[in-house]
Formats: structure tokens, sequence, C-alpha cells
């Protein structure tokens, strides 16, 4: 697969549809095979393809949608501006439904009916981790906007990330909990179901014990449960001082409003899958006062990210959560370095991501480390009548 | 002893939907040795209609209790001719023709209406309106019981003891019984027969639509699959009842409501829906009757 991108680029039609004809490649293959070499003449010029899949429906939905508006906002502005190596960008999107299993057919969708250059997606972990190995097979990049587990980027060299990962995040919110809230007893209640939560919970727990502080309860659930009051009295009767509940907003706002119905009135702490406006909807007054890591603050003073702030409102109507700011980004960096490596081949552009290094994104200033992943800081943020408030922001260690 | 307590209150409050649900499954099994599995489905759709009709009615910015048992009746009302249309259309016209082929279109109908409702309500969650604030009722120490709770658990005994009145006290409650009974020797004594079932499909689907807006209340994310799960475990709880009792399906519903939430309190969540299927099978092995069942010789 990696040789027919190859010889696609260096458009030598004959030898490339003799060498797909002994390999008894597919018909539909064969039929894309010569489209993208007639692209690739830069005679007309063809929109480059960027495949994105994402959760444009189901439990995270918002995670989905938002990212999908933030690259799109990304392309439009890049399109604005002539496009990248001549030609404009075009965004294929292909919704998995928020289903780990759909997250991989919608990747081979893009990667072979599309023939995209690129995959943009995912922010669930899980799903990310299921549709990378089919990029890494292809030997097309693919950059996953906002999923934070360690295990994505370690699928292969093609796999990259566009924002910190868990053990930094989990880290965060730990020694935030112990310097800042000054609390020595927290219990977490995690989603054993999610690769995020599960992750978000071990680097939260191996740090806090580390500075000190005791567990004093280990809940779980699984994604789409709508009763926790099991869960929840039991971690009231370990009477912690706070609890770190690192999973999607969905069951968060139902765990929040039973929460404080139990009279468990002690702050909650959780991770970026908090980020969206849902959050507020469903939680209301019970998500009051409550702490979250976070990879941006719209209200930051930061002239770039009040200039996205306010385009993205003036189209949307809304102010941009964290996976909207981090689509603008995964898709402003695979521009980047599109523009850096000269064509569309995989190994090049693979090459030139893996390049990348103090991209000035509006999610901060990021750099590729050897990992693939994103170096880059992170915030906390406070919700306080019914906005998420920026509280501090903790540099990259 | 107060968080035993109070996991035993989250146990009844969570069993009383459970038990609602299975009310239906028992009751139509009762009348049409049916199990209808479009059942589930239809408490998904009394969510979904108790979710439109709050917004319609402009109940789901002003929490009160008049909205909630007007929201309450409306989306009962629409579920009983749910009910009502579900047995006309996709069982009626296979009476008589053996066991399988309703049970057959049961599955038809349940995942026409899992389907349907996705085209119709969209995929995503919705969040049900808070038709009630949530306050502290009761607090005796660490237990807690909120005015949501309350209202869960008086609405479940309020429809349970409505029920049992209808089935024991009325005429078309006799006649419930009689078809139960002996279908055709209740016909050769005069009771619609017909007549009879489509009652029951009624009282049984207003009781699901009961438990959907109840579950809103309590546990606000609703979605067009959200009945598969509940309608399973309604299931087994009518079978640990003894399939086709009422009140077995009453204890039933409450018991494995109770027993999943001390496994997810005291054990790990992680099997709070396995233990149902483990009381599924366990109740098959050692007591295929239930729990009030009574064992019935089959005459060939």
């Amino acid at each position: 697969m990696q040789r027919r991108r190859a010889s696609g680029a260096g458009g030598r039609p004959a030898k490339r549809l003799g060498f797909a004809l002994g390999a008894c490649m597919g018909a539909a293959l064969l039929a894309c095979g010569p489209g993208g070499g007639a692209s690739s003449d830069g005679k007309t010029a063809a929109p480059i393809k960027i495949g994105h899949y994402a959760s444009l429906t189901g439990d995270t939905a918002t995670f989905g949608q938002s990212t999908d508006r933030g690259i799109r906002m990304a392309i439009e502005q890049i399109n604005e501006a002539g496009g990248v190596l001549g030609r404009p960008l075009e965004l294929i999107s292909e919704d998995d439904r928020s289903i780990t299993e759909e997250a991989r057919t919608a990747a081979q969708k893009l990667l072979q009916r599309d023939q995209v250059v690129a995959l943009l997606g995912e922010v669930a972990s899980s799903r990310s981790l299921a549709a990378a190995p089919e990029a890494q097979r292809t030997g097309i990049p693919m950059i996953s906007p906002a999923s934070t587990n360690p295990k994505v980027t370690e699928v292969g060299d093609y796999i990259f990330r566009t924002c910190f990962i868990d053990p930094f995040q989990g880290a965060v919110m730990a020694r935030f909990a112990w310097d800042e809230l000054k609390v020595k007893r927290v219990a977490i209640l995690f989603d054993f179901k999610q690769d995020y939560s599960v992750g978000l919970a071990e680097f939260f727990r191996k740090t806090f014990k580390d500075l000190g502080g005791e567990i004093v309860a280990d809940e779980r659930y699984t994604s789409g449960d709508i009763e926790f009051r099991a869960q929840l009295t039991t971690i009231r009767a370990a009477n912690p001082e706070a609890v770190f509940v690192p999973g999607y907003y969905t069951e968060l706002g139902l765990i929040a409003k039973q929460a404080r119905e139990l009279g468990l009135n002690v702050p909650l702490l959780g991770g970026d899958g908090w980020d969206s406006a849902k959050t507020l909807e469903i939680g209301g007054p019970a998500v009051e006062g409550y702490y979250f890591s976070n990879h941006y603050a719209a209200d930051s003073d930061s002239p770039k990210v009040q200039d996205f702030v306010k385009r993205y409102r003036d189209k949307h109507g809304e102010v941009p959560d964290a996976m909207a700011a981090l689509g603008y980004d995964a898709a402003g960096i695979l521009a980047d370095a599109l523009r850096r490596a000269g064509d569309t081949s995989g190994p090049h552009l693979r090459d030139a991501i893996a390049a990348t290094k103090d991209y000035d994104g509006v999610t901060g200033k990021i750099t590729i480390d050897a990992q693939r992943n994103a170096h880059k800081d992170a915030v906390v943020l406070k919700i306080e009548d019914g906005k998420f408030r920026f509280f501090r922001s903790v540099p990259a260690s | 002893m107060e968080n035993f307590l109070q996991q035993l209150l989250n146990g009844i409050t969570w069993g009383g939907i459970y038990a609602l649900i299975a009310l239906g499954y028992t009751m139509v099994y009762g009348v049409l040795k049916l199990i209808n599995f479009a059942h589930g489905d239809v408490y998904m759709i009394g969510a979904m209609t108790g979710f439109y009709v709050a917004h319609a009615l402009g109940f789901a910015g002003h929490p009160s209790m008049v909205g909630l048992l007007v929201t309450l009746v409306c989306s009962m009302a629409v579920c009983a001719l749910l009910g009502a249309l579900i047995e006309r259309v996709a069982y009626r016209p296979l009476r008589g023709a053996g066991r399988l082929a309703p049970l057959i279109t049961a599955i038809g109908v349940s995942l026409f209406l899992e389907n349907a409702g996705q085209v119709l309500f969209g995929a995503d969650p919705k969040f049900f309106p808070p038709l009630l604030e949530s306050r502290e009722l009761v607090r005796v120490g660490a237990l807690a019981i909120s005015n949501i709770q309350g209202v869960v658990l008086a609405t479940t005994l309020v429809l349970m003891a409505g029920l049992e009145f209808v089935v024991m006290r009325t005429r078309f409650g006799r006649a419930m019984r009689a078809v139960s009974f002996d279908a055709p020797a209740a016909a050769l004594m005069g009771v619609p027969v017909d007549r009879v079932i489509l009652g029951t499909f009624v009282l049984g689907s207003a009781l699901a639509a009961a438990a959907g807006i109840l579950v809103g209340l309590s546990n606000p994310k609703i979605d067009p699959l959200m009945g598969i799960m509940p309608g399973i475990k309604a299931f087994v709880a009518a079978v640990l009842g003894g399939i086709g009792h009422v009140p077995g399906a009453m204890v039933g519903g409450l018991v494995l409501g109770i027993v999943e939430t001390l496994v997810s309190g005291y054990l790990s969540s992680t099997y709070r829906d396995a233990i149902a299927f483990v009381v599924l099978i366990a109740i098959l092995l050692y007591r295929p009757t239930g729990l009030f069942g009574s064992a019935q010789t089959e005459k060939v």
C-alpha cells in the first residue's frame, strides 16, 4: 500500500497499474489509482483530500461536532489564503456514531474509498485506538486532535496527536488536588470501559499516592450507565474530601446530580472529557464549583485565542470548547507539515509532521516529541456561575 | 448501617422501575402466553413522549408537581394507544398461529421501534427536563432521601396499588384473570377475550410509560436504545417473580433492583449487568416457576 502511494506521487501510471494488477488488488482500488495520479500532475488544482472520522452523533456527539467545526474553520482559513502546495484542502468527514468498532470502519472508508492523504480523528482514545492500525498499515499519517491515552501514538510511527497525554493530565489534577485544594483523602469514580478514563484514573492514583495522599474509595462505572447511586453511596461512606471523576460529560452530569442528592457535597475533579456545553446543560447547578483540566481556556487573553473565539462565535453562535480548538490546531499542524513536506506522499508527510516544532496554536505552543505526542501546557478550569472559568495554568514539565 | 439503608433505598427506587416494566411482561404473558419483547421499547417511547410533552407545554423550565403529573398522564395515554396499536397490528392477526410466530413479530416490533426512534428522535442522547427541583426530603444521619426518590417511590406504589385494585376488584380484572386461567373456557362464558387482551396491553404499556417518566426524572438521560437493557432486566424480574403472576413481578423487580445496587455498592459495578442474568439462570435451574409461580402440569 505504501508503494502504491509513493508511485502515485511519482506519476508513473503504467508501472503502478501493472503493480496493482500483479498484486491482485480489488477493482475499486484500480479505479481510484489513476484518479489519484491525475490530481498529482498538478495541472488541475485538484483538492488535497483530508479525512476526519468523528463521533458526529451518539453519546459523545458534541466532541465530534466541535472537532469537525474547528477543523473546517482552519481549512476555510487556509483555503482563503491560497491553500497548500497550490491546491485547496478538502475535508471529508465520516460519522462513527460514538461506537468503537464504527471508528475503524469509518477510517477504512476514508482511506480506501476516498484515498485521503491524511487522517484526522478521534477524540475518544478507544476509538482512536481502533482506527490507528488502519492508518499505520496503509502508511497514511493520522493526527488525533484530542485522544490523551498514551497507547494511541504507540500504535506506530504514522500516528500523532496534538494534545497532552493522560500521565500528564492525571498528574496535573493529582497535584492540583494536593497543592491547591489541600485535600488528603480522595475517592475515584471512573469509566472502566474507556481507555481514556482508566488511564487518567491510573495516573491520578499513582501521583496522588506518591505525594502522600490517600485514595479512600476506588469505584467504577460503565459508559451508558444512568444509575450511580450505589457507587456514590459507597464513596460517601468513605468520607472523601474530593472525588476524581475522569469520565465524559454525559455521565458526569448524572453523577453530579446524584451525588448532590445523596448529600455528597465535596468538589468533583475531572479531565478534558468534561469539556462540553452539555456538562452545564445536564448538570446545571449540580456541577458548580467543580474543577477539570483542559487544553485551553476560552477566556484567555491571548490575541490568538480571542481571534479564534470570535470567528467561531460569529459562525456558530457559541464559545468554542477545547475539542474545537484542538481540531483547529490539528488541521493547522497538518497544513503546516504539508507545506514543509512539499508533496502529499505518506512518508514525506509523516516526517514533516514529526518535525513540527513550536507551532503557535490556539491551545498553546506545540512541539511534537519523539513519541509523536504534543508537548504543551495544560490549564485547570473551574465551573462558576454556569461558565467554565480559567483557574490556573500548568506548564509542561 | 445508614449506608446500608441508603443502598437499600437506592435499590428499591431502582427496582420499582424494573417492577413497573415487569408488570407489563407478566400481564401479557398471563393472558396470551407471549413474551412481548417490544415492551422495553414502549418504555423508551414513554420517556421520549414525556420529553416532548414537557417541552411543548413549557414545563421544562418551570419545575412543578402539576407539570410532572400532566406529563405523566399524557405519556401514559400515548403509550396506552401505542400498546393497543401494537396488539392490533402485530399480534392479533397471529392469534392461534402457535407461540413462535408472535414471538418473532414481537422482536420485529422491538427493532422497528428502536430504529424508528433513532430516525425520529435522533441517535443522540437527550436530557430529560428537570420537572422537579431536587431537594432533600428526609435526612437521618447520613441517610438522605431526595424529593425525587420520594416521588419515584410514591408513584410506583400508587400505580402498583391501582393495578392490584383493577386486577382483583373490577369486572375487567376478573375477565383478565379468567382469560389468563383458561382463554377458550372464558370465551365460552361470554368473556370478550380480544377486548380483554387489548385492555391488558393498554394497562401494561401505560405502566411502562410511567416507568419511562420516572427514569427521566431520577436519571435524566434518554435515548432511542434505552429500552433494551431495562426491558431484558424487567423480563428477568418477571421470571424471577413467576411469569404471569402480578404481585410476583412487583417483588421480582424490587429484588432485582436491590440485588443490583448491593452488588455495585459492595462488590463492583462491573458485575451489575451480569448479576441479572446469574439470577435468571439460577431461577430457571432451581425454581423454574419463579418465586410465586405454582407448577402446572401440561395437559397433552
